[in-house]
């Protein structure tokens, strides 16, 4: 009995190191441990034997059943694993090949300069405005304090269709249309991207069609300082945390007192270098206070409402931001240029702030 | 305006002040400045005296001169045609640096040693513009009597530093040294000095020689001054050194003055030959059609809009743009006739754009200061006198209807400080009235203000408070943020739709571009299936750039081509803008969306897996975008109106809710050789349609049963008249249609088609039976036989 055990024990380790498949093994389970398998005859033949043997015999046949039974389990698994490893082995490919084209288009630069500056004053209460590009003289200029004639005119050469129909020459003109179209007069806060045009020639810092954005706020109380405050948000948002604006003197006939913003350079901190001409500031943008002839011309009684205006090129703060030298880049939309801002930015702009 | 720092010293004593601190101070008081150099940056260059010279004995051109540079005499070689002996010379010595970083050194010339150079002006950095015809071919001989060995650059007054000031429209009154040193003055609070304008007259007096008319309003003040026996000759070298740095070239002393008194006190002076003007002077508007031979030698016909100074035969000057030839000075004037006038700007600025922008016209446009008319007229009677030996005619003729009186303002502290947002005291604001030179008088927080008739520019508080604020100092100003009422920013309806289909058609590989707006003729006729009425430019700056676009494909096909010639091979593009045409007299903007693709939208290339861009690739992004902007089952393809830049058998209309909206396709093979398609859809008409909100619906918890079904049919059929008929046969059960495979060639007759369908029955309520769908197949096909006349494909 006890020669049968150990030889069958010897002989199921023989089959199951040379089996090369599941079907193999289990094949060797019902061999074995089947109901007319090589074990149960055992079990089958311990009735014929007395007691003390039963005990003995049944207890190592016992054994041998838990000892095949797990040989059999660990088998099995190592059969799986080898088949997955031979399929793994066989699905492998070469990584290092290029990736699938999966095209995703991106975003003119300059509309997400206008989107970033759009979104920061939306968050301050800002409405987003829109008026027309074939705009009036009377709103482009008289209304805004440029009567026929005025020599300021000289700085924005008009494309003209009828001597009283222009290009825009500025988004100025939708100041006056949004004051006149505030039938209440009160307070007001708009913002107003758009596509503005000039007779100049096409070179590195000129575009007979370039943008700008305009801000304009009416209210009872609002000063310079405020002005001042606005654009600090402003200049810190777009062109990064610690920037510092400055005001200087300017001319503009719709604003008075006019002021000229700079943003102390974002390339050397105020230091002065190549970008800032060695000055530490970088012009940025034309602001002021609302002339009162603009309020008189728009039903505002200036006596009683006064406000801030502002305006800015997303051409020339796109260019600085991104170290653009050529403004007909962003009209040529040559798609190597373009693809190089189709991604977030970095820096500044990602910053925990 | 260029700002001479001499000439500026002489109204306001800035010698010990650097200049470049002078600079940035006006830049921070609001007057920007392009550059700020010397007239001659050349160093080392002294006054030499000629005491020998002869030619050289193997050169035509060289001559050798012993010169006495006042340390010692040396030995120079000179090439120019005019050196000569006993000529007081600009040496440049051996080691002295010229404009240009040019060395001189101790040179060989034709075997004789030089040591040194006789400098022309260019060669100490004087644009040739400034120059006389003998200054450019040879030498400058100095004039007068300088000390040997001195500095020649000083002497020639080419020390003076100039800064060149780009000013605000605002500020005429900084088109003159006068104005200027105001300026400074108010910013450094120094006082103001007027020249000398003190002359003897003689006995003869005006009035007995000239008669004076003004027969239009558009002239307030015309003075005039006679000074007699001229004598005309080059002007000393601080007036043309002084003018040079200004920017003007000199001529000689007497067309010098006028220009000297006009930089002086920005009041444009004209002189008349006296003897030729005639007796009476009249001033009065230009007789339509009238004609004038103007100081260039051009012939001027007038127009009613235009001033002139005439005599009873006719027009003798433009006014206030240029002079007439027949009262041209000359070498032979012996008497001139000073005009001192101020005309009406926008009548100069007219006349100046028609034929001259000039010094004058410049300083008239912007406003001459009515108090200034009469010190300018004196000034240049003392300069004649002075420099061109002139004997300065007594009394005056006067027509001056200009209001002379300051400008009183009235202003609070409280209003400056509102606007300003600063917290200004009384003293601090008097003091800058005060160094402004702006008299004002304190009473009960309210400055009243006299403003000077000089400073044109200042009208209103704001004004006023705009002189405290750049004088103050923006940079002492504290930013705040503003105090209002809460309220939600927010954008536009169409805002907000063209940011969701710029970030659809982006997701779907289209790059956003921005191309101009202004198209030529031919662009603009192209795609535009409205026969617009265009909007023409009347004064366009080229033919390219005239008309305002009714279709921005054209502009997409610029930049196909542009980006296809630079090799770059697949190219998506799409832009959002507005079109613009005429519609019942009315300027109308409509804003598309249209886009452009060519060749591959996906590409794994080792792989061989490429979808090229063809219609239906066109489509799909179309019907994406559609069907995002919840638009599904509400638009429909089909020809309707089609450009005729399209290609006629790929290309369709897009109706939505049966109105035409756009269309999409292939360009025209006539004209593009590449296949590229295109898309253009009205936003504008989009934006018009409703649209449901989403509402979810259950979805059906029993499995769906696929059935495959292929016909036969004429190959002329569109596949949508059998989806069509296939919808309707199938009912309330068939939950989708899908076209698996078209197919035509081997095994089918020429003029047919095969096309097979994947249909999907589904029914959210119950598990549908083999039997009913079985039914349903039939009834599908028995229709589409008999009302397409096909055939199903049995396999």
């Amino acid at each position: 009995m006890k020669y049968k055990i150990i030889k069958i024990q010897e002989e199921i380790d023989g089959k199951l190191s040379e089996v090369t498949n599941t079907k193999e093994v289990l094949d060797l389970k019902v061999a074995y441990l089947g109901k007319k398998g090589s074990v149960s005859e055992l079990t089958n033949m311990l009735s014929k034997l007395d007691i003390e043997e039963k005990k003995e015999y049944g207890a190592l046949i016992n054994n041998l059943k838990q000892d095949i039974n797990q040989k059999i389990e660990v088998t099995i698994e190592k059969l799986a694993e080898s088949e997955i490893n031979k399929k793994i082995e066989k699905e492998t490919i070469d990584t290092t090949l290029p990736a699938s084209n999966i095209g995703v288009g991106g975003t003119h630069p300059i509309t997400k300069t206008i989107d970033e500056v759009e979104e920061l004053f939306v968050s301050m209460g800002y409405d987003v405005v829109e008026g027309p590009e074939v705009e009036l003289d009377l709103y482009n200029f008289e209304k805004l304090n440029l009567p026929k004639g005025h020599p300021a005119r000289d700085a924005q050469d008009s494309f003209y269709i009828t001597d009283e129909v222009l290009l825009r020459t500025q988004t100025s003109p939708v100041q006056a249309r949004t004051m006149e179209a505030n039938l209440e007069k009160g307070p007001i806060r708009m913002i107003c991207p758009g596509k503005t045009y000039r007779r100049d020639d096409d070179d590195a810092t000129h575009s007979h069609q370039f943008h700008q954005i305009e801000g304009l706020v009416i209210d009872k109380d609002i000063s310079l300082a405020d002005l001042k405050g606005t654009l600090e948000v402003f200049a810190k948002k777009v062109f990064g945390e610690g920037r510092k604006i400055r005001f200087r003197p300017g001319f503009f006939p719709f604003t008075e007192p006019s002021i000229e913003v700079d943003v102390s350079c974002f390339k050397c901190g105020g230091e002065g270098c190549s970008l800032c001409k060695n000055i530490g500031w970088i012009e940025i943008l034309g602001a002021g206070m609302v002339h009162p002839n603009v309020l008189i011309n728009c039903g505002y009684d200036p006596d009683k409402y006064q406000g801030f205006a502002f305006g800015m090129g997303p051409e020339r703060i796109a260019m600085l931001k991104y170290g653009i030298n050529d403004i007909r880049n962003f009209y040529i939309n040559d798609l190597r240029f373009l693809n190089m801002f189709n991604r977030i930015n970095g820096g500044d702009d990602n910053e925990t702030k | 305006m260029k700002l001479s720092k001499k000439f500026l010293n002489d109204f306001i004593d800035i010698e010990n002040i650097d200049y470049h601190e002078l600079a940035d101070k006006m830049v921070l008081v609001g007057n920007e400045y392009e550059s700020i150099k010397r007239i001659s940056e050349a160093t080392n260059v002294v006054v030499g005296y000629i005491k020998e010279c002869r030619k050289h004995p193997e050169s035509t051109k060289l001559s050798i001169c012993k010169v006495d540079i006042g340390d010692k005499v040396v030995q120079i070689l000179c090439g120019a045609p005019n050196v000569k002996q006993d000529q007081y010379v600009a040496v440049a010595k051996v080691g002295a640096i010229l404009p240009g970083n040019v060395e001189i050194k101790k040179a060989q010339l034709a075997g004789m040693e030089s040591n040194g150079m006789i400098c022309a002006l260019d060669e100490l950095g004087i644009d040739s513009k400034y120059l006389t015809e003998e200054d450019k071919t040879g030498i400058h001989p100095l004039m007068g009597i300088p000390e040997i060995g001195e500095d020649a650059i000083k002497y020639l007054g080419y020390d003076d530093e100039v800064i060149d000031f780009e000013l605000t429209a605002n500020r005429g009154d900084l088109l003159s040294i006068r104005g200027m040193a105001y300026e400074v003055g108010a910013i450094y609070g120094k006082e103001v000095k007027l020249p000398d304008t003190k002359v003897e007259e003689i006995k003869d007096n005006i009035k007995d020689e000239h008669t004076l008319t003004v027969k239009t309003d558009n002239c307030s003040i015309y003075l005039a001054k006679k000074v007699k026996n001229i004598k005309i000759m080059e002007s000393p070298n601080f007036i043309k050194s002084r003018l040079m740095a200004s920017g003007i070239r000199p001529i000689n002393n007497v067309v010098d003055i006028s220009n000297y008194v006009m930089l002086e006190y920005g009041q444009p002076l004209h002189f008349f030959d006296a003897d030729k003007i005639g007796r009476d002077v009249i001033v009065r508007m230009a007789n339509q059609g009238e004609t004038l031979v103007t100081l260039d030698g051009k012939e001027r016909t007038l127009s009613d809009r235009d001033i002139v100074i005439a005599n009873p035969e006719g027009a003798v000057g433009l006014a206030g743009v240029m002079g007439g030839l027949n009262t041209e000075i000359t070498s032979d004037t012996n008497s001139i006739f000073i005009e001192s006038a101020i005309f009406d700007p926008i009548h100069i600025r007219n006349t100046s754009k028609e034929i001259l922008r000039s010094e004058a016209s410049n300083r008239y446009e912007k406003g001459i200061d009515p108090n200034g008319s009469l010190l300018a007229i004196n000034r240049a009677c003392y300069l004649l006198h002075k420099y061109a030996e002139g004997e300065v005619v007594s009394d005056i003729l006067v027509h001056d209807k200009a209001n002379k009186e300051d400008k009183i303002i009235a202003i609070t502290l409280n209003k400056i400080n509102n606007i300003l947002g600063m917290d200004l005291e009384t003293k601090e604001v008097e003091k800058i009235f005060k160094d402004l030179g702006f008299e004002s008088i304190t009473k009960n927080n309210t400055f009243k203000v006299s403003v000077p008739t000089r400073r044109l520019d200042i009208n209103i508080e704001e004004d006023l408070i705009e002189e405290v604020g750049r004088l103050y100092g923006y940079e002492n100003l504290v930013g705040k943020q503003p105090i209002t009422s809460i309220k939600q920013g927010s954008y536009s309806r169409k805002d907000k739709m063209v940011k969701m289909i710029r970030t659809r058609l982006e997701a779907l590989n289209l790059n956003q571009v921005i191309t101009y707006s202004l198209v030529s003729e031919k662009e603009a006729d192209q795609f535009d299936i409205n026969n617009h009425e265009k909007i023409v430019i009347s004064n366009p700056m080229s033919e390219d750039k005239k008309i305002m676009r009714v279709s921005l494909i054209p502009s997409l096909l610029s930049v196909f081509k542009y980006n296809l010639a630079r090799n770059i091979k697949d190219i998506n593009l799409f832009e959002i803008a507005s079109s613009y045409y005429k519609k019942d007299d009315k300027y109308v903007e409509e804003t598309l969306i249209s886009g452009l693709m060519y060749n591959h939208y996906y590409t794994n290339n080792h792989q061989n897996k490429i979808i090229k861009t063809d219609f239906y690739v066109l489509k799909g992004v179309i019907e994406n975008l559609l069907n995002y902007l919840g638009l599904n089952n509400r638009y429909q393809f089909k020809i309707e109106q089609l450009p005729s830049e399209l290609h006629p058998g790929r290309s369709v209309n897009v109706m939505l809710d049966n109105e035409l909206i756009g269309f999409i396709g292939q360009v025209h093979p006539q004209l593009s050789k590449k296949e590229v398609y295109v898309f253009e859809l009205s936003l504008d008409k989009l934006m018009t349609k409703k649209v449901r909100e989403i509402k979810y619906k259950e979805l059906s918890k029993y499995p769906d049963i696929n059935k495959d079904i292929a016909f036969l049919i004429d190959r002329e059929t569109p596949a949508l008249d059998i989806i069509n008929v296939i919808k309707r046969a199938g009912g309330r059960m068939l939950a989708n249609i899908d076209v698996f495979d078209v197919y035509e060639g081997d095994n089918i007759s020429d003029n047919q088609k095969s096309i097979a369908f994947a249909l999907t029955f589904s029914d959210s309520s119950r598990t549908l039976t083999e039997e009913e769908i079985n039914v349903v197949l039939n009834k599908i096909i028995n229709e589409v036989e008999t009302k397409l006349k096909a055939k199903l494909r049995t396999k």
